[in-house]
Order: C-alpha cells, then structure tokens, then sequence
C-alpha cells in the first residue's frame, strides 16, 4: 500500500507492505538510520520517536498508521543551521550516552517528556524513562543531561 | 597544565547525537547493496536428537535465496584437534572452546543441546521473508531427557555428549583439604551460595555483514576485537590474509562479543558459498536464547573465624555451569578461584572448582568473567559470618584486611596484589555515608515496629584486570606533514570513549590539539595487530601503547627537529603546551610538528609498538547500598550508592564516573532483578524483554562516587582497570543490604535475585522459627 | 519480530469499521493504539488476515461530563485520560490507573477502549472500571448495546464482545466521594505489569490479576458493608480469587499480596476523602 510521512519536515511517500513497521520505513525507506530497534516486545524504547511531536515507539507502530502524520527522529533534531538541540547538547556536556544504542531513542523520549513536563524533578525523570532501557550508562548521567536541558531551556528557548 | 585527569567530554558524540551511531545493520556501503538477509531456524527443544530437516517449502517461498543446513557445509575444513593438555594444566587465558568430544558445530549436525541452537539458515531478499521462510522450515526432534540444571547434569543421567561419558567438561584448583582448619574456629558458617545466570544484554545484539569478493571476505561484524574475530572467520577455509574484519559502531559488548560465535562464521561462509552480501541482525528473543550469558556458578562455602571478626579459614567450591557448549574451558572458575578471598589475609584458603554442560545458552565472559563471582561470594559470605558472630560488618572487613603496608602481597591463591589501600576505601565511603547515623536509623525504624525497615550492604572488593597483560596491546601514532596525528590502536571501544581518552594522551605527550588527532580502531586492513577490549585492559595496555609511541614518535621527531636546525639532539626541546619545536634557550626559532613532520621518511612520524606488562593489576574499592525493605511484601527500594572505586591516577573523570555507573547499574540488577530461567524441560522462560528484568531509571538513584587513586607500579600510566570494578563491588553491596534489612528477624542469606517473594519468603521462613 | 503478512484497511467512522468487520468476518481484527494487538502478532502469537485500523474514527475520542457520570469515547488515549482535568476532578482513581499503563510512549498510542477489549487480566484499567461501576457501550450489527463491566470479561482475553461488534463509549458513574480513591499497582520493576493491583473507590474494591480476569474482591466488600475494620475485611482478599503462578510470583506470594495491598488501598483510600 501507499503510505505518506513527512519526516524531519520532509514528504515521503513510498508503496511498502502493509505490516510495514514505522521503524522499518524509517530506517529502510525514508534511509534514517539513527532510530535502532532494541527489542522485539516494546520493551526498550531504542525506537522512540516523535509522532506529531510525542514521542512513540516506532516498531509498534504500523507505517500505515503514521500515513499523513509528521514524524521526527534524531536526525531532524538540531536546527537547520546545524545547532544541537538542547537536550542533544546537554547528554554531550553530561557524557549522557557511551555505546550510543539507547541515545536516539532516550534523546527523543527525553524531548517529549520535557516538552509535557518543563521543569521535571529527578524521580519524573526516571519514572518518564521506565520505557527506555540502557546497558551502559547506569542511567546516572541521562537523568543529569535531562535535568540541565531542562534548566537551560527554561529560560524560554524558542524549542 | 596537562589536560590529563581533567573533565574532557567526548570526541564521539557529536555525531553519535546528530546523525547516529553506525551499526552494523546501519551500514550502506556499496559492497552490500543488494545483500540478502539471513534468517537462523533454531532448536525448538533443548535436548534431542535431530532426525529430519525439511526445507522444501521453504526453498519455494517468495523472496528466499536459499537454505542452508550442516549437510550443505561440507566445504569446510575440520576444526583442529584440541591440543592435549596435562590434567593439571592452568588453563588458557581467554576464550578457548573445548573441541574434540565437546565440540560445538557451527549448524547443528544431528543433535541439538540448548533451545536456539542454529539448525539452519535461510537467506532471502527482503528483511521481512526471512521470518515467513524461516517458519516454513520443518525439523524433526527426537526428544533427549533435558539437564536443565547443574544439579541435573552432576547426576550424569542424561548425557550431552555421550562420548565424554560424563557431563563434567574440567576440574581444576586444589584439592580440597579436611576440615582441621574450621574444627578449631568458634564460628563457623557453611552453606550454598547461587550466581546466577544472566544475560550480558547490550542494547545492539549480534549482528554481522559479509561479502567475499575477489578472493577476499570482508565481514563487518559486532565485536570486541577485530583482529581475532579474523582469526576465527579462518575457519571458513580462507587464510588471514584473505579476510579483513572491520567493527564499526557497537552498541555495547559486556564480553560476549569477545570475538566471534558461531553464526557469525555460518554468516561468512554463506557470503563466501553463495557470492552475494549476507547481512544477518539478530533478534532481542534470539539475543536472549543464542548470545553466550554470563555467571551461573553455584558455590559451596565454609568459612571460620573467632567471636571477635577474625576470620581463619575460608574454602569455596565452585561449580560452573557452562551452558550446552564449554566456550572457555575452565577459564571463568579458575578465575573465581584465583580472587576467592577478595581483600582478606586469610591464613588457610582452599578453593576448587570444576565446570559442567548443561542444555542451557553457553556460558562465557560477561563483565567481571570470574571476578564478580567471587566477590560476590567472600562478601556475602563475610557478612554471613559477622552476623553469626555477632560483629559489625565494617569492622570485621577492617580486622581481616591486608593492610596497606602488606603490597605487593600474594594470596593464598597465588593472586600477586600489587597495591591497594583497602581500609582508606572503606573509611571513605563510611563517613561519606554517613554510616553511623544509617545505623542508628535503621535501629530506629526496628524499635518503632516500622514496615519499612533499612538495610546497610557492604562490599569491599578487588578485581584482577589485565590478566592478559603479557599479550599486550598494540598502538601506531603516526604525525602528518600537515601538523594532524593519528592513532591506530588495537583496542577496540564499543562506548568505553577510548578515542577521547587516547587523543587526551596524545595531546598531552605531543602537545598536538585534540581535534587535530584522529582514533581509529577496529579494521584489521588498518591495524593487523590487536588485542581488543575486555578483561577491563584498555587503558593500561592500549593506552600505555599509545604513550609509548607517542614517546618514540617525540623521539623521532627530536632528531629531525635537529636536524632541520642544525642543532644537536640535546639542545632541541618540544614545548608540549603550544606543539612546537625549539631549540632551548632560543623561544624565537620553532618548528611546527608538520614542518617536522615533512621532514620524515615519506613525510610522516610514525612510531609502531606493542606494550606488555609482565603482571595485572588490581582496582579495589569498597561500596556501600542503603535499601528499603518492605517487610509486609518484600519489595526492596534502592535509596542510595555511595562507591569508592580506586584504579590509580584517573585519566578522564568523565569517562571513569561512566564505567563506574554503569557497573554499578548492572551490577545492582543482578542483585535486584535480573535472572535467565528454564523450565524443568529446558525451555527458556526469560527469553524476551518482558520476562527478563532489564533495571531500569524508574528502579536505580543516582550515585555518590567518592574519588581515590592508588597508582600501580605495572605499567608507566600507573593505571588500572575500571571498567568492570563497579559491577564486582555492586552485586554483593546490594545483596548485603538487602539481607541486612532483615537480618535481625533471623534471616542470614537470601539468594540473588532479591525478588519480592524470595524476600518475603525468607522472612517468613525465619518467623517460624 | 515481524509480524504475518495481513491487508490493512482503514475506517474513518464507527459506520465505516462496522462494515468492514461484516465484509471481513473472522479473518479481521480491529487495531486501536495498537500497543497490545502489535506486540502479539509481532511475536506470531496473533496472526489476523485483516486489521481494521480504528485510528482516524475521531469521533470516539472524546471526555464528556454526562452529569452524574463521565462519557470516554473507546479510542480516547491512555494519556488524554491521565491528563484529563475533568476526570482529575470528577474520577481521580481513573486518571491516575491511565498514567500508570505502560510508559509515556505507550500511553500516547494506547486507547482505553483497546486495553478494555484486549482484556488481559495483568492490566490495569480494566480492574479500575470494574470497582467503578462502568458501563460499556457496545455496537454491532444488530444495535447498540450497554455491557456492565462486571459482565463483560469473561475469560483470559476474552469479552462480551461479539464478532464484529465495536466498543464505543466508557460510562463512568461519578463516585460520591472522588477522593475516597487509591491504586496500589505493585511490581518487581516500574515497567512491568501488576504482580498484583487493587483499585479501590469508597469501598469497591477490585483486583488486577488474582484470575483470569479482573475480579470484585467480593468477600472485602461485604464485611465492610458488615462493620468489619479495614484489617479484618483485608484478610479476605483472596477469597474467591484464583491467582496464578509464574516466574514473578506464585500463587500464595499473590494471595499475600492481595491481603496486604488492599488494606493499603483501603487505609489509603479513607484517608484521602
């Protein structure tokens, strides 16, 4: 079937199985490969994307049901002009990622909570990420990198 | 001032985070456009005898290229003999799969041992085919008795591999002694300790890609090491020079990406037997049942001492369980034997061990291999016997230490220390914790009948890293005419930062700016030689590598900067803050490092060494875990981490805190949640993210790291290794406290993982009696 | 990983679904958020010819003051539900269940209506419903139908449902006292599905997971209703029951657990009002 996204700003249209996961057209069609897949059961969150800017996870998601829908993933994050987006710029100042797996997806799971919550406090941060599992980082430092975005996008940046 | 030991972020992330990391399924490279995927039918039983494999249907669905089965893999050589050892023989460091009887096939021949056992391949055109093709596959099972259990497989009734007639694959360590040394203690403890099985789990699974072209197989693979990956992938009847390996990013190892299995090499024969680009990428339920998981050993302990702490005698037995197939030998229990008594001068120690096959995943490294083990068990066990004796955990720890005054010191097992300081460690983490006032808390909250009870875990431990330090690691730096360095080095990061931590001593030693140094790892066409990461070795070997070429190439450079000024070697001299060359006394004439540079042979300063160290060295610590028990249900809260993880003088404080964490975090999982689990046929029940307990944000704090740094004497960075330390410290700190928690309800040990129900049962069991 | 190849069509009305389910008979599936139907067919356990893909019926997303109760249209978001100023005020117990399904992602797709045909007895929201009373608004061919949710789940993942017949709408009766609430989800991991629940409303009291599906805990409701204490009826909340036993917990660690979390939720629950 036909399917239309736009992604990071950009029309897609592309005729794919009808069983196509979003993550698939993502990575194989629409050739973004920054979004990982992580798991088989929508356990760990490697996926995450923003859906009509909240984030989902995209291999739970058929391509079919994002048809018509704006989708942003990791790479449409920073600005046009090339500058990190505050979250992405706070897990590089807080050595917020190691392997960088869980990063693409944890970035945007962390973009959407922020965007929900401005001004979290640690334990909704952590509890905002029970879906998105790391290996490395012992999560320490991505729950840092989230609360500096937060601060430092609290003085009303446009994003 | 030199940038070492100074906050340096990443060199890596700024494209991790704007574009991504490139995995092996990531990777476009023209070599592989139009590679098929491969799909792997696996084992649907754990034990059996395979008496059929039908893959017509599956060679007439659409899409598939072909099926492959054992049958179809005649072309290969036979793997060697394995060579004959003495029965007494240490065995080899490192990974070592025992062939002759107990060899593993690459697809299964005509019996399988573990469920997901490779049985067969399916190549087809689309990612999407492969799982519809792979279930058209039909196998045939003649079902075995299982030996789902250590237990079961000392039984010696069901027989994996009936020709060794036993399924006991190595023994090893020293004959147990009689009990005279216990008779005499008026404490004594003895009882069964479980490690139990769990799964490395990095975020990226196994995943390789493979073309053979023009007589040469390039295999893009998921690996610690590059250079003996190649080594391995000979086995598909090419020689080393005819194959190069490359890692691109890897998400994550945890020592079960040491190398390469066995569908790795099935992956590289199909490209090379079929002539197309095979790409294979592996699921999380095929992660969870076919990558090699990592402790399940079961210990037997006795340890003695007096009423006062003193501890006298100490034996561990272990029994490993090595899963369908021994991918290392004895190499894992040898370890556990070698660190069994930890931080302790214990006058008499005894430690055996022998390993046995089970119809489980296979066993081999995952972070700490061995060390963890061990740790986890002296410490438990030292608990175990304060509480029988009536002491304070603390203070027994202090009592039995080897004191800092004692280094270099050999323990009973012949673990040569080099130095440690392990009663500052224990001090510091105390008064950081506050630990007397934890105490008096949690005495509090008992007197008042609370349902909330506190519980203070201690460990204090060491590790061995580097084991392997007479294998070295190898490092090229290579300065070019245009005033940029670049560093090859055999180490092998998968998320360690090495490209920061190398180029920081590049900087350093050069005084060439960081971003003008490039990293590169992990492309045996690069870099022929190598070693790899694991065993926690990088930073000492490879980056001691590293800091010695950098040393010769600066060598080499003063003699051209002489050279070039006509100057004797003495009299020139390398202002490292600013990168240039003088002559001393004289600031106004200098050279660039390229102008120097372009001097050399083809316009390069290159230095190509190997470091070695004769000996490993041994990070200690102590970390303490502060807990809440529910006493009504059982479910523990973890409040607080305070750690103090010492491996000499620290590089990068960025990059130690993140070992550090993430140690910490699995380490504490093994201990909270996490655990691989059979049913009494063989089937896996934890086999997919939903069963097995992945620790999460939501279950861990935040830490408190505490800084100490006691250099070595093993090599000239003066470094050890951290980046298991953090996990071998956690497990037993949060085990302790957890058990502590309730330990004045008679509760004296309670095995990992601390689930609600074993908690709560443990509790109940002690009320009764 | 992947899921069977299926044909998916699309409704963009309650009208439109109906009659593609009639068109396709047993061969189709309705796919709502798709959060508990996806996983399944990912893993092959579900495998339906067609998926019907609710997700444009807008029209049954929706939170309505009705007066004396609140109208959720079936394909409402688990996160429009915890967010919901309305049932924060009028419904609090239902709000706090829906941000305790899943996580943040999960709960942006995930619709009420689909965790309550999806019927697994780990779940949270349908427990809840059932200590609140709700109705559930059925459509079929033949009409509309109102289901109480004390009929409608009728076995491990099955409902009153009948082939081809669509959840539309939740009634929820607004308790007496709103603040008389609480939800006690408990787990080994925050992600992880309830060992055991209890929600509690006053003095409704129903079960996650103690069967196969949720259950009143019945013997609790009536020695309060009798003038038993709080303790005391506690002790009853496993009566009736038929836990199981799993690789997290076995059925007598959940009998406990049932004991003890509902006296929290009843403790908890007075001393909110």
């Amino acid at each position: 079937m036909k399917v239309e996204l736009t992604v990071n700003g950009k029309d897609i249209t592309a005729d794919v199985e009808d069983r196509t996961l979003l993550v698939h057209f993502l990575r194989d069609v629409a050739d973004l490969t920054a979004t990982n897949i992580g798991c088989d059961t929508t356990s760990c969150g490697a996926c995450t994307v923003l859906l009509d800017g909240e984030s989902v996870k995209s291999c739970t998601v058929l391509a079919a049901q994002a048809d018509g829908r704006a989708v942003t993933t990791l790479e449409g994050l920073a600005s046009d002009a090339g500058e990190m987006h505050p979250v992405q710029r706070a897990f590089h100042e807080e050595h917020g990622l190691q392997c960088g797996y869980c990063t693409p997806g944890m970035v945007m799971a962390i973009v959407s909570l922020l965007k929900e919550n401005p001004s979290p406090t640690e334990t909704e941060v952590r509890q905002g990420l029970e879906g998105n599992i790391c290996r490395c980082t012992g999560y320490h430092n991505i729950v840092r990198a989230a609360l500096a975005a937060a601060a430092s996008s609290g003085e009303g940046a446009s994003r | 001032m030199s940038i070492l030991g100074t906050r340096v972020i990443r060199t890596e992330d700024p494209r991790l985070l704007t574009s991504g990391g490139v995995y092996v399924d990531d990777l476009r490279e023209p070599d592989l456009t139009g590679a098929v995927r491969a799909t792997f039918v696996r084992s649907t039983v754990a034990h059996a005898l395979i008496t059929g494999i039908d893959t017509s249907a599956a060679l007439e669905a659409p899409g598939v290229v072909a099926v492959f089965t054992a049958a179809d893999m005649t072309d290969l050589p036979t793997p060697p003999p394995p060579e004959p050892l003495p029965d007494d023989a240490p065995p080899p460091e490192g990974p070592n799969p025992m062939g002759g009887v107990w060899q593993e096939p690459l697809l299964a021949v005509d019996r399988v041992r573990f469920v997901g056992e490779p049985v067969a391949i399916v190549l087809t055109d689309g990612t999407y085919a492969g799982e519809d093709a792979a279930e058209l596959v039909s196998v045939d099972y003649d079902i075995l008795p299982a030996v789902p259990s250590i237990e079961a497989a000392l039984a010696d009734e069901s027989l994996l591999f009936p020709g060794a007639g036993t399924n006991v694959c190595v023994r090893g360590g020293r004959p147990i002694g009689d009990d005279s040394a216990f008779d005499q203690c008026e404490v004594v403890v003895e009882g069964d300790v479980v490690n139990q099985r769990v799964a490395a789990l990095p975020m990226e699974g196994r995943a390789t890609a493979a073309v053979f072209k023009g007589g040469k197989l390039t295999v893009w693979t998921s690996t610690q090491n590059a250079q003996l990956a190649r080594l391995i992938f000979t086995a598909v009847g090419l020689p080393p020079d005819a194959i190069r390996v490359v890692a691109p990013d890897v998400g994550g190892g945890f020592g079960a990406k040491i190398g390469v299995d066995r569908e790795q090499i099935v992956v590289a024969w199909a490209a090379k037997r079929t002539g197309r680009p095979v790409r294979w990428v592996e699921t999380r339920n095929e992660n969870l049942m076919a990558m090699t998981q990592g402790r399940a050993q079961l210990h037997h302990i006795k340890i003695g001492g007096d009423r006062e702490g003193h501890i006298k005698a100490y034996r561990l037995d272990v029994v490993q369980d090595s899963g369908a197939y021994s991918r290392m030998g004895g190499f894992l229990p040898m370890l556990t034997n070698l660190m069994a008594p930890g931080v302790y001068d214990i006058p008499v120690v005894e430690a055996d061990y022998k390993a046995v096959v089970t119809n489980g995943t296979p066993i081999a490294a995952y972070r700490g291999a061995g060390r963890p083990e061990a740790a986890a068990t002296i410490e438990r066990v030292v608990d175990w016997y304060a509480a029988e004796a009536g002491v304070d955990p603390a203070l027994v720890r202090r009592l039995n230490f080897i004191s800092k005054d004692q280094f270099p010191f050999v323990t009973k097992t012949g673990a040569p220390y080099d130095t440690g300081d392990y009663e500052a460690a224990l001090d510091k983490v105390l008064a950081a914790a506050g630990y007397d006032q934890l105490r008096a808390e949690q005495r509090r909250r008992r007197a008042a009948g609370e349902t909330r009870l506190l519980g203070i875990g201690l460990a204090s431990y060491v590790e061995i890293t580097a084991a392997d330090g007479a294998a070295g690691e190898t490092a090229k730096v290579e300065v070019h005419d245009d005033g940029t360095a670049t560093v090859y080095t055999g180490s092998s990061a998968h998320g360690q930062g090495h490209h920061t931590a190398y180029a920081m001593l590049v900087q350093d030693e050069l005084g060439i700016p960081m971003d003008k140094i490039e990293v590169l790892h992990g492309d045996t066409d690069l870099i022929p030689e190598g070693v790899g990461t694991y065993a926690s070795r990088s930073l000492q070997l490879g980056g001691s590598a590293v800091h010695k070429a950098a040393i010769e190439v600066k060598e080499e450079a003063a003699r051209k900067a002489a050279e070039l000024f006509e100057a004797a070697e003495t009299d020139v001299v390398l202002d490292a803050a600013t990168g240039t060359w003088h002559i001393a006394g004289d600031p106004d004439k200098s050279l660039s490092w390229g102008q120097v540079a372009a001097a050399g042979d083809a316009g390069l300063i290159v230095a190509n060494v190997r470091f070695t160290a004769d000996r490993p060295t041994f990070p200690f610590g102590t970390q303490l875990s502060l807990v809440e028990v529910d006493v009504e249900t059982g479910k523990v809260t973890l409040l607080r981490r305070v750690t103090a993880d010492d491996a000499g003088p620290v590089l990068n404080p960025l990059l130690f805190e993140g070992q550090r964490h993430g140690g910490i975090a699995q380490g504490a999982a093994q201990a909270l949640v996490e655990e691989i689990l059979y049913d009494a046929d063989g089937n896996p029940l934890t086999a997919t993210l939903m069963d097995y307990g992945a620790i999460t944000a939501a279950e861990l704090p935040s830490f408190e790291l505490l800084t100490s740094e006691t250099a070595t004497t093993v090599n000239p960075l003066g470094v050890k290794g951290i980046g298991e330390a953090g996990t071998i410290g956690a497990t037993p700190a949060v085990h302790n406290a957890v058990i502590d928690a309730v330990s004045h309800l008679g509760v004296r040990h309670i095995d990992m993982p601390m689930t609600p129900e074993r908690v709560w049962t443990a509790i109940q069991k002690a009320s009764e009696k | 990983m992947i899921p069977p190849s299926f044909t998916y069509v699309r409704a963009t009305s309650v009208d439109e679904a109906l009659g593609l389910a009639a068109e396709h008979g047993e061969d189709a599936k309705y796919l709502a958020g798709g959060q508990s139907l996806l996983p399944l067919m990912k893993l092959r356990f579900a495998a339906p010819v067609v998926l019907i893909d609710l997700g444009r019926v807008t029209e049954l997303s929706y939170i309505r003051d009705a007066g004396t109760y609140v109208a959720i249209g079936a394909l409402t978001r688990h996160h429009d539900v915890a967010n919901s100023e309305l049932l924060l005020a009028d419904i609090p117990l239902l709000a706090h269940t829906a941000e305790a399904v899943g996580d943040p992602q999960i709960r942006h797709r995930g619709t009420i209506g689909g965790s309550v045909a999806h019927a697994d007895a780990a779940a949270d929201l349908p427990a809840t419903l059932l200590a609140l009373d709700a109705t559930f608004v059925v459509k079929g061919p033949s009409g509309t139908r109102p289901v109480p949710a004390a009929e409608f789940f009728k076995g491990f993942f099955e409902t009153a449902l009948e082939p081809g017949e669509l959840l539309t709408e939740i009634q929820v009766p607004k308790p007496a006292r709103p603040a008389a609430w609480s939800f006690q989800k408990f787990n080994k991991r925050a992600i992880d599905f309830a060992m055991v629940g209890v929600a509690v409303q006053g003095t409704s009291v129903a079960l996650i997971n103690m069967g196969s599906v949720p259950l009143r805990a019945t013997a609790v409701e009536s020695a309060l209703a009798a003038g038993a204490s709080v303790a005391d009826a506690a002790q009853r909340a496993a009566e009736g029951t038929s836990a199981g036993s799993d690789i997290h917990a076995s059925r007598a660690y959940r009998e406990h657990l049932a004991r003890v979390l509902v006296r929290r939720a009843l403790e908890e629950a007075s001393s909110r009002s």
